[in-house]
This record gives C-alpha cells, sequence and structure tokens, in this order.
C-alpha cells in the first residue's frame, strides 16, 4: 500500500538505504540485522510477523536514530524495499540525525556583554542609560544567569556550603545551588522594596523581617519543597526590573536609603553590595558544580572594594563599642585627617585606600599613616565575604599591628549570610 | 535557551529599544546572545568571527528597533535572520579575501559551504525552538543513546507516543536540510546589517 509519489513506482530494491548509526546500547538479544552498514537490504529473510504500515511509518523516527530493536529494524528495512514513501521519509530523517550534534552549544565568554553592550551604545547613546552605579549589579546578574543557563537540573540540588565570619569566627551554612538563588532573591527584595516594588518575600499576613539573614531564613522556610531551578526566573525578572527602575528613576534615587535592618546604605551602594554578594554567591556555585567564574571586570572590582573601604572606618567604630577592636587613640575634629591604614590593593581592580582608624569623621590620609597592608584585590574581597579568616590573608603588613589587626578583623566582620 | 518569546515581550521590548532604554538592550543580549553566538559559531567555527557577528547584529538591533515587524514573525526568528545573513556576508567576505577573485570551482567550494553551514545553523534554531517534549525525547536518543523503549520510560509515555515524538522531531529538523538559496531571506526585514 506504498502509494509512491506521483504515481511513480520506484524500484525498490535499489534503494539501498544505508541503515542508522549504530545504537550503542542496544539491549535486545536477537543476532545481527547489523545496523550502521551499507549492506543492501539483505535478502528477504525470515520476517518476523509482519506489522502494519502504520506502525513501520511510526517506527521510522526511532529507526533513523538506531532506537528501536534489532526486530523492528529488520522489520522497518524489509519495510522500505517495498514502500517508496516510507523509504523517502527514511532518508530524509536519516539525514536529519546528521545534523544534530552533542557538542553542545559553546560557552559565551561572560565579558563579551559589556563589549557589545559598549559597541552598541557607541553607535546610539541610550536616552535612559543605566546609572553607572547599577552597572556592576547588571553586569554581575547577568553573569550568573548565564552559568544557571548552562547547569542541568540535577546541579540545581548540587550542596553548597555558606561562609560568614559572626563573632569573630567563620561560621556556616548548608544549602544548594536553588537555595543560594532564593537567598539573592529574598535579600536583592530589600532593594525592590525599598524602591516600591514587589517583594518577594511581601504579600504574606505577617510583617517582612528586616535582616538579609532572616528573610533568608523566611524564604527558605516559607518553601513547601526543597527549591528547584523554578527560582532562576523570578530572581531574574526581578534583577531586570531592579535596573530598569533604577535607569527611569533619575539622579535623586542614587541616595535613596535602603534599610537592612541594623543598618543602612543609600541606594547605589546598596546595589553594588547586591552586585558584590552576587559574584561571591555566584563563585561558591560555580565550585559547587566545577565551574570556572572569574572576578568582575575591572573597574566594576574598583568600585566594589572602594565600598567596603569606606564601610571599614564605621565598623571599627562599632567594633571598639563593642570591645572587639582596640581604643581611639587620637580624636581629631570631623573632618581632619586622622590616623589611618594605608590599604594598598594590587591586581584587577586595585588601588590605594587610607583609612581612618580612630573615627569614621576623621579623614584618612597618607600624610598620618601609621601601617600599611597589601594584598591582591580578590583576596580583600574573599575577606570581605568572610571566605578567608584575616589571620590567614595573604597580606604583606607593615606598621602599627594592632591596627592591622583592627583593620583585617572588620573587613572580615563586613560578611554576613 | 527555548523559551518561545510571547509576542506580547516581543512589541514591549521594541518599544524599549525605540525608546533607547539601555536596560532593554541588556535584557535583550540576555535572551538572543546565546542563540547569535552560537548560530555565528556553527557557521562560521570561529570564535572570534562569532564575537564579531554577535556585537554586529545587537549593534544592527539597537540602531534599528523599527526594522523588526511583529507582523513577520517573532523577534527571536528575526534575530536569528540577521545572524545568518550577516554570518554568510562574513563567510564571503574572508573566502574572497583569502582567495582573491577565485576560480569557478573555488566559487563552488564556497556556495557549499555556505549552504552546509546554513543547513547546521538552521537545524541548531529548530532544536532549540521545537517543543521541549520533542527535544527531549531526541536527546534521551541521540546524546544518551537509549531506545525508545527506554527514552518512554524516562519520558513517562507510551512506547506509541516516543516513537511520535522521535519521528516529529526529525521531520521537524529535516526541513533545515530543505531549504533552498543561503541568503534567501523572507521580504520586509529592512536592510542587511
Amino acid at each position: 500500500m506504498s502509494g509512491g509519489r506521483d504515481g511513480e513506482e520506484e524500484p525498490p530494491a535499489e534503494r539501498r538505504i544505508p541503515g542508522p548509526r549504530a545504537a550503542a546500547d542496544d539491549q535486545e538479544k536477537l543476532p545481527p540485522v547489523r545496523p550502521g552498514g551499507w549492506e543492501p537490504p539483505g535478502p528477504p529473510g525470515p520476517p518476523a510477523p509482519a506489522l502494519p504500515h502504520k506502525v513501520l511509518q511510526s517506527l521510522l523516527g526511532a529507526w533513523a536514530l538506531a532506537a528501536c530493536s534489532a526486530e523492528e529494524t529488520a522489520a522497518v528495512e524489509e519495510h522500505l524495499t517495498s514502500c517508496a514513501r516510507c523509504a523517502d521519509e527514511a532518508l530524509r530523517l536519516r539525514d536529519a540525525v546528521g545534523l544534530l550534534h552533542t557538542d553542545g552549544a559553546l560557552d559565551l565568554d561572560p565579558m563579551l556583554r559589556s563589549r557589545v553592550l559598549e559597541g552598541c551604545l557607541g553607535r546610539r547613546p541610550a536616552r535612559i542609560p543605566v546609572p553607572s552605579w547599577a552597572a556592576p549589579y547588571d553586569a554581575e546578574t547577568a553573569r550568573l544567569d548565564a552559568l544557571l543557563r548552562d547547569i542541568g537540573d540535577p546541579e540545581w540540588h548540587a550542596p553548597v556550603r555558606l561562609k560568614w565570619f559572626e563573632a569573630d569566627h567563620q561560621v556556616n551554612r548548608r544549602t544548594t545551588v536553588a537555595g543560594v538563588i532564593g537567598h539573592l532573591m529574598a535579600v536583592d527584595g530589600l532593594v525592590s522594596r525599598a524602591l516600591g516594588l514587589h517583594d518577594p518575600l511581601g504579600g504574606g499576613d505577617r510583617p517582612v523581617p528586616p535582616t538579609p539573614a532572616e528573610r533568608t531564613e523566611t524564604y527558605w522556610s516559607a518553601a513547601l519543597r526543597p527549591l528547584t531551578r523554578a527560582v532562576q526566573e523570578p530572581w531574574r525578572d526581578q534583577s531586570h526590573t531592579l535596573v530598569r527602575t533604577v535607569s527611569f528613576a533619575g539622579r535623586g534615587v542614587a541616595e535613596l536609603s535602603v534599610p537592612y535592618g541594623d543598618f543602612a546604605l543609600p541606594l547605589q551602594d546598596s546595589l553594588l553590595e547586591r552586585a558584590f554578594e552576587c559574584w561571591m554567591h555566584g563563585g561558591d556555585i560555580a565550585d559547587a558544580v566545577a565551574y570556572p567564574y572569574e572576578p568582575p571586570a575591572a573597574p566594576h572590582l574598583h568600585r566594589m572594594i572602594d565600598l567596603a573601604a569606606r564601610l571599614l572606618p564605621g565598623t571599627l567604630a562599632e567594633r571598639r563599642r563593642t570591645g572587639l577592636a582596640a581604643p581611639a587613640r587620637h580624636l581629631v575634629t570631623a573632618g581632619s585627617p586622622g590616623r589611618s591604614l594605608h590599604l594598598e590593593v594590587e591586581g584587577r581592580g586595585g588601588g590605594d585606600w587610607y583609612i581612618a582608624l580612630d573615627s569614621p569623621a576623621a579623614l584618612g590620609s597618607p600624610a598620618h599613616a601609621v601601617a600599611q597592608v597589601a594584598l591582591d584585590g580578590v583576596e580583600f574581597c574573599r575577606l570581605v565575604a568572610g571566605r578567608v579568616l584575616p589571620v590567614e590573608a595573604a597580606a604583606g603588613q607593615e606598621g602599627d599591628r594592632e591596627a592591622i589587626r583592627d583593620v583585617l578583623f572588620a573587613a572580615a566582620s563586613l560578611s554576613r549570610l | 535557551m527555548a523559551k518561545d518569546a510571547p509576542p506580547r515581550w516581543d512589541r514591549r521590548m521594541q518599544q524599549r529599544l525605540t525608546r533607547g532604554e539601555a536596560a532593554a538592550l541588556g535584557e535583550l543580549y540576555d535572551r538572543f546572545a546565546a542563540l547569535v553566538h552560537s548560530q555565528a559559531h556553527r557557521m562560521l567555527d570561529d570564535e572570534d568571527a562569532a564575537d564579531q557577528v554577535t556585537r554586529e547584529v545587537f549593534g544592527y538591533v539597537w540602531e534599528n528597533p523599527g526594522a523588526y515587524d511583529p507582523r513577520h514573525g517573532s523577534m527571536r526568528a528575526w534575530v536569528a535572520r540577521l545572524t545568518h545573513r550577516r554570518s554568510v556576508q562574513l563567510l564571503r567576505s574572508t573566502h574572497g579575501a583569502a582567495e582573491g577573485s577565485g576560480a569557478g570551482g573555488r566559487d563552488e567550494e564556497l556556495e557549499h559551504r555556505v549552504l552546509r553551514a546554513t543547513a547546521a545553523a538552521r537545524a541548531d534554531y529548530i532544536v532549540a525552538s521545537m517543543p521541549a517534549s520533542l527535544r527531549a525525547a531526541l536527546e534521551l536518543a541521540y546524546v544518551q543513546r537509549r531506545d525508545y523503549r527506554q527514552a518512554a520510560s524516562d519520558l513517562g509515555v507510551t512506547g506509541d507516543e516516543a516513537r511520535r515524538r522521535l519521528r516529529l522531531g526529525l521531520q521537524l529538523l529535516s526541513t533545515a536540510n530543505t531549504r533552498p538559496s543561503a541568503d534567501t531571506t523572507p521580504p520586509g526585514y529592512g536592510p542587511t546589517p
């Protein structure tokens, strides 16, 4: 019942349709009809109980992929000698298999994004630009998103141990890749909230907890089942919405206060802090699934280091109040240069910072430097993120040991869940 | 990445690009960069050339968002066509530069290469855009070498259904081979970048 096209009857025996590629794990016990050969459709062997045309036709895809049993393969190939229509389709499908390939998509160079976007904006300047202080957040969320798209479903459940520094000790908390994204989303929600956008923790009857750690625990415990890759989309939507919103919001918004519970940051620093967290947790995830993950672009890294350097004097003061740092030595009037530590950050994103030691109101000053710490930018960031202990940080040190110790511990204490 | 963009997303994106919103450009990149780059790489088999096409395609879209006509298909398909066109141009120009005003045999070889590359790139596009159920079946059979009964049990469907999916998936894929020539592009998509 073949019915060749255009009523044309092709001489079936001449068609010699080569078989499909060899199956890797054909588990059927029946002997040969070697798939993969270029044998002519053999002499009509003892045919299996004839399968109806419809069934044979439905097997053509599986046949072309060498994904049916040996009997079925034989039956299909037998059928192809007598049915021109199926023979045509079989050829077409087998050629289509040649278009499949196993080498998955190449990983996109994460730095290509900024090059492409810069190129575009050079050709046509944006009428509504992304503020420069939001650029690191935009870039880091995009980079993590690209990594997440490359990992498979099971990897979302890979264990991740989050580390930070609390009461001068390293502590940790176990979660999964999906849990890390949930954490990022819950804390980014602080920024959304400050901007009057949808808060992923909002909507319930209970008041939303204010601190990043409480928000994270609330988010995690509200999930009835372990988080899956389904968190990626809402996380990404939220970060896109944040970038878009701050682009439209105008200049003043940079100083909008974002409350973190026990402290607050102006929006521009808050997004920088979120970019930093996104990079660090991207690194945690990459480690968990054995992917490479590079540090941010140099200008972005520089801004992140600068934020930490600016937060250090206030943190030192806070630690002094609780007896964790040595007392102030020389108080100066606000705005005057005071005793300082020279933080020399080497490598990508590096530079020189002078950290006022005795009061956040004093100005850091090279002329008043009593100590110097030199370390690599990424190492400094890992210290600030609580991934490296102050005593283990690979840092060149010179001068007042107490000042150095206080600053290194203050840096580590900037970390949290 | 095979999320089929709803037309609403396409129109909205076009408006935002027209308005000159840099954040929209970033979102556009996030959605289509993998597609553009892998298509260009499939065509040109060269990382730098694929980077270059990626820069040019996004540059073109950013400068000419009005050239997209949602009535003629998805933005995804439009971006894929732009990528293809630009890749073919690049393939021809690098070939021309390498061969001088080459002999006929060379030209034939080039045309052959363009056709092959086009089919390969189109096949990738078809696989990426086909329903996830068909793609999953093909992946099980081709990449993981499961037979259709095993694939059926992996997917939780009947053997009939697995056979149907494999056949349908390959039928879709086979259309990559049947389009006529490399740079025939449907009308109405504006000038080439």
